[in-house]
C-alpha cells in the first residue's frame, strides 16, 4: 500500500511529505529545517520529555512538541517564532535551575547537548532558584562509571538504551516530579546491581551525568616512576575511532599515529592487544575443535566482551559451560606480559605496570575481577611472594577518550604526527586480531584459524561475508570440508539474550556464537568517541576491514611470534600452561 | 539476597506466613495485566509497608526488572517503605483548617508523639501524616485517625484522643 502524501507549510514553505511523519522529521529531512531536541533519540527513546523541540501550529493554542506529533494534512508549521525561542530557553532555564552550570570542570564541556542549547538559545542567566535545598550525591560505586544526579536533565534516554537495547533494565526513573532520580533498585548504585558496565548509557546522555570512572592519575603516576616499566596495549577498535578525538574524519586509520601518541607520552613499550586477539582465537579456536571432536557442550560462546561475560553471569547462570573459558585479549595480554616477556627480558613483574587501551568501560570492571592475578600466581612460589604482595594481571584500563585526553594534556599534535610501528614482540598482529574490534570479526578470525587447523587446507577466500556487518543477529552456515559449521553472531545485549533463551532451553541450532556486549561490536563501545554521526560505526567497520585487507598476515596461527609464544613457553594451544595462565572461570551473580 | 531471604524464612513463622499469603495472592494475579500495583498493594496490606525483601521477591516472582518494581514504589505516595505504626494520625493543614489553628494542633501532636510527618513513633502506634484538607472544612481544624474524622479540634482535645488508642 502507498503511503499518503500530506501537503503541509513548514515556515511558509510548501512541503509534501508521507503521512505519519512527525514535524521533526518533516522539518530535519524534507525542509532541512533543524529543530533543537535534547531527550529524543530516534527508535530508541521517544518519550517527549524535554519539551526544547516546541513548534508553533497555526490554530493550535499551545506549542507542540516536534518530536512527538504527527503532520496533518495542510499542518501549518512555525518553527522558530519568538514565542517557540523563548519556550525554549525557558525550558533550559528550567532545566539549569538545578544543575551545578560547572561547564569549565565538567568531562562533557566539549560535546554537551545541555550546554550547546544554552548558548544556541542565547541562555545569559537563570531565573529560576533552585528546588532542592541539597546537591544529590554522587554514585561512585561502580568499577567503570560515575553518575552524578545534579547533571542530569531527565531526558531517559539512559534508562530506554538500558532497557530496550542491552535489555539489563539496571536503571529508571525513581520518585515522582521535581524529585525524580535516575536511580537503581534500592538506590544502591551501579556496582551494587545487574548493571554490566557497558557504558551505552554514558554514549547517549547528552550531558556530564554519566562519565567514566577516570585512571588518567593512575597513568602519569606510573609514566613519571622512574622504577617502573610501563607498557601499553591497544585494543583493536581503538585505531580506527581516537582520530575524531583530534578532528579527523570519521574512519581514519589512525594505527600508526596512536603507536607515535603513545611513545611520545613516555609508555616504555607500545604493544598491541591484536597480539592477544591472535591468541586469543588460537585457545578459542582450539577450544572449539576440541569440544566438536569431543562431543562437548555446544554451542561455544566467545568470551572476549566483559559486559556480556558479566550478562551471562547474571542473567544466564545455568548455562555457563557454554561460554568459552578463555580469558579476553586484554586479560590474556598482561597475563603474558608479566610471565612470558617479563622472564624473557629478565625483569621483575613486579615492576611492570600494564595499562590497556579500551573501547570499553566494562574493562575497567573486569581487570578488578579478583581471579584476574594469573601472573602473580605464576610467580608467587618462585619469588617467594607473600599473599599482601599480589599484583593485577592488568593495572590501568584508559578507555579512547581517556588516551586522547592524555596526548591533549600532554600537548602533542596528534593528526601531524609521523606514523610509526608498535614494539617487537607484543606487537605483532594479524589482520584476524584487527577485526576483533567489529561484530563478527572474532567468529571470522576463528573461522579463519579452525578452517586451516581443521582441514589442514588452505582457506581460498579469508573473507566471510555472512558474518559481517551491523543487524543485530547474523547467522551462516560453514562448510569444513563437507562438515556443516552452524554459526551466529550477536550484538548488543538485547539479541544477545534472544540467542541464550534458545541455549537455555537446550534449543540451540548452533555449534559456535560470538556475543558482543555493544552494538556493532567494540568499535560502538561504552568508551569511543561520542560522535553525532549517525554512520559512525559503519564508518569504524570500514576503516577496520581496511586496516586487516591491508595487513601482509591475515590468520592468527600465522602470526610469527604467536608461533613462537607456543614453542618458547606454552607449548600447544589449550595446554596446561596455557589453560592455567590464559583461561578463567565464571560465577553465578543472579543474586547481585 | 534471596538466598538469605530463604534461611530468615525459615526462622521466622511469622515472616513465612506472610510471604505464603502473598504467593497466594500471586499465583491468583499475576497473570494479569498491571498486576504489579495490585502485587504491591496487597503486599503492603499483608506486611503494612514494603520491606526490600518483598520488593526483591515480588520482582522474581513476576519476572519484572527490580528496578521496574522500585520505580513504581518509589512513584506512588502511598506505598511506603518504613514501617507504618498501628494507627495512622493525619492533621490536615488546609485553608480552612491551618486559619482555624490546624497547626497548633500539628504541634502538640508532633511533641506529644515526638515525630514529624511521615514518621512513625518508636512502639509503633502511631504514623503522623500531613493532609491538605479532607472535605470537612465546616468541623475544622480537623484530625482524621484511621478511618474516623474529628472535627473542631484543640491542642488538648487531641491529646486526650490520642490517649484513647491503644
Ligand atoms: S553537564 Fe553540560 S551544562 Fe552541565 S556542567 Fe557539564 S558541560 Fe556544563
Ligand atoms: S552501563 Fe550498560 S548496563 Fe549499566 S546502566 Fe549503563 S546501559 Fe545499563
Ligand atoms: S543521566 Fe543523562 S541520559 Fe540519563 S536521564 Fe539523565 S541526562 Fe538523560
Ligand atoms: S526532544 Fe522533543 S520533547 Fe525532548
Ligand atoms: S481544610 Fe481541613 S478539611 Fe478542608
Amino acid at each position: 500500500m502507498e503511503t499518503r502524501m500530506l501537503n503541509v507549510k513548514i515556515n511558509g514553505r510548501d512541503y509534501q511529505v508521507p503521512d505519519g511523519t512527525t514535524i521533526l522529521r518533516a522539518a530535519r529531512e524534507y525542509a532541512k529545517i533543524d529543530v533543537p531536541t535534547l531527550c529524543y533519540l530516534e527508535g530508541i527513546s521517544e518519550e517527549g520529555a524535554c519539551a526544547i523541540c516546541v513548534v508553533e501550529i497555526k490554530g493550535a493554542r499551545n506549542l507542540q512538541r516536534a518530536c512527538l506529533t504527527k503532520v496533518s494534512e495542510g499542518m501549518e508549521v512555525w518553527t522558530n517564532t519568538s514565542r517557540v525561542r523563548e519556550a525554549r530557553k525557558l525550558n533550559v532555564e528550567l532545566l539549569l535551575a538545578n544543575h551545578p552550570k560547572d561547564c569549565l570542570t565538567c568531562e562533557r564541556s566539549q560535546n554537551c547537548d545541555l550546554r550547546e542549547l544554552a548558548s544556541e538559545l542565547g541562555v545569559r542567566e537563570v531565573e529560576f532558584p533552585r528546588t532542592r535545598t541539597e546537591w544529590l550525591p554522587v554514585d561512585n560505586t561502580s568499577l567503570s562509571l560515575v553518575r552524578d544526579p545534579n547533571k542530569c536533565v531527565l531526558c531517559r534516554r539512559c534508562v530506554n538504551v538500558c532497557a530496550k537495547v542491552q535489555s539489563v533494565y539496571a536503571i529508571d526513573i525513581m520518585g515522582r516530579g521535581s524529585n525524580s532520580t535516575v536511580s537503581t533498585f534500592l538506590d544502591e548504585g551501579l556496582g551494587n546491581v545487574e548493571c554490566v558496565n557497558c557504558g551505552q548509557c554514558l554514549l547517549v546522555c547528552p550531558t556530564g551525568a554519566i562519565t567514566e570512572r577516570s585512571e588518567i592519575p593512575d597513568v602519569w603516576k606510573a609514566l613519571g616512576d622512574p622504577d617502573k616499566v610501563v607498557v601499553v596495549e591497544t585494543a583493536p577498535a581503538v585505531r580506527v575511532a581516537i582520530g575524531e578525538e583530534f578532528g579527523m574524519p570519521d574512519g581514519t586509520q589512525a594505527t600508526g599515529k596512536m603507536a607515535a601518541a603513545l611513545r611520545s607520552l613516555g609508555f616504555d613499550e607500545v604493544f598491541d592487544t591484536d597480539f592477544s586477539a591472535d591468541l586469543t582465537i588460537m585457545e578459542e579456536g582450539f577450544e572449539l575443535i576440541g569440544r566438536i571432536k569431543n562431543g562437548g557442550v555446544l554451542p561455544l560462546i566467545t568470551s572476549c566482551s566483559p559486559g556480556w561475560v558479566k550478562f551471562a553471569e547474571t542473567f544466564f547462570p545455568k548455562v555457563l559451560d557454554h561460554v568459552s573459558t578463555c580469558k579476553s585479549p586484554q586479560q590474556m595480554f598482561g597475563t603474558v606480559t608479566k610471565t612470558y616477556w617479563a622472564e624473557k627480558m629478565g625483569i621483575d613483574p613486579r615492576k611492570i605496570v600494564v595499562v590497556s587501551v579500551m573501547p570499553c568501560t566494562a574493562k575497567k570492571f573486569e581487570k578488578e575481577r579478583p581471579e584476574m592475578k594469573t601472573a602473580f600466581h605464576y610467580w608467587q612460589e618462585k619469588l617467594g611472594l607473600k599473599d599482601e604482595e599480589a599484583f593485577k594481571d592488568v593495572d590501568c584500563v584508559l578507555t579512547t577518550r581517556e588516551a586522547a585526553k592524555m596526548i591533549r594534556e600532554a600537548g602533542i599534535d596528534f593528526a601531524s604526527l609521523p606514523d610509526e610501528d608498535f614494539d617487537k614482540p607484543l606487537g605483532e598482529s594479524t589482520g584476524a586480531g584487527v577485526i576483533f574490534g567489529a561484530t563478527g570479526g572474532v567468529m571470522e578470525a576463528a573461522l579463519r584459524t579452525a578452517y586451516e587447523v581443521m582441514t589442514k587446507k588452505s582457506l581460498a577466500k579469508l573473507d566471510f561475508e555472512d558474518v559481517r556487518g551491523l543487524e543485530g543477529i547474523k547467522s551462516a552456515d560453514i562448510d569444513i570440508d563437507g562438515t556443516i559449521l552452524k554459526v551466529a553472531v550477536a550484538n548488543g545485549l538485547g539479541n544477545a539474550r534472544v540467542l541464550m533463551e534458545q541455549v537455555q532451553k537446550g534449543e540451540s541450532p548452533y555449534h559456535f556464537i560470538e556475543i558482543m556486549c555493544c552494538p556493532g561490536g567494540c568499535l560502538g563501545g561504552g568508551g569511543q568517541p561520542i560522535s553525532d554521526n549517525p554512520d559512525i560505526k559503519k564508518k569504524r567497520a570500514e576503516a577496520i576491514y581496511r586496516e586487516d585487507a591491508g595487513k601482509p598476515i591475515r590468520k592468527s596461527h600465522e602470526n610469527p611470534e604467536i608461533k613462537k609464544i607456543y614453542k618458547d613457553f606454552l607449548g600447544e594451544p589449550n595446554s596446561e600452561k596455557a589453560h592455567h595462565l590464559l583461561h578463567t572461570e565464571y560465577c553465578d551473580r543472579s543474586c547481585e | 539476597m534471596s538466598m538469605n531471604l530463604e534461611d530468615r524464612l525459615n526462622e521466622n513463622p511469622e515472616l513465612k506466613k506472610q510471604f505464603d499469603e502473598l504467593d497466594v495472592y500471586i499465583d491468583e494475579k499475576a497473570s494479569q495485566q498491571g498486576s504489579l500495583i495490585n502485587v504491591m498493594h496487597r503486599a503492603q496490606e499483608i506486611f503494612g509497608y514494603l520491606p526490600d525483601d518483598v520488593l526483591y521477591y515480588v520482582a522474581k516472582r513476576l519476572n519484572v526488572p527490580r528496578s521496574t518494581v522500585y520505580g513504581v514504589v518509589t512513584f506512588y505516595h502511598f506505598f511506603s517503605r518504613v514501617p507504618k505504626g498501628r494507627h495512622t494520625v493525619s492533621v490536615c493543614l488546609g485553608t480552612a483548617c491551618y486559619v482555624r489553628g490546624g497547626s497548633t494542633v500539628y504541634d502538640r501532636v508532633m511533641k506529644t508523639l515526638g515525630i514529624k510527618a511521615g514518621e512513625t513513633s518508636q512502639d509503633r502506634r502511631f504514623t503522623l501524616d500531613l493532609v491538605r484538607c479532607v472535605g470537612a472544612c465546616g468541623l475544622a481544624p480537623v484530625v482524621v485517625i484511621d478511618k474516623d474524622t474529628y472535627g473542631r479540634m484543640t491542642p488538648d482535645k487531641v491529646v486526650t484522643l490520642l490517649n484513647k488508642y491503644a
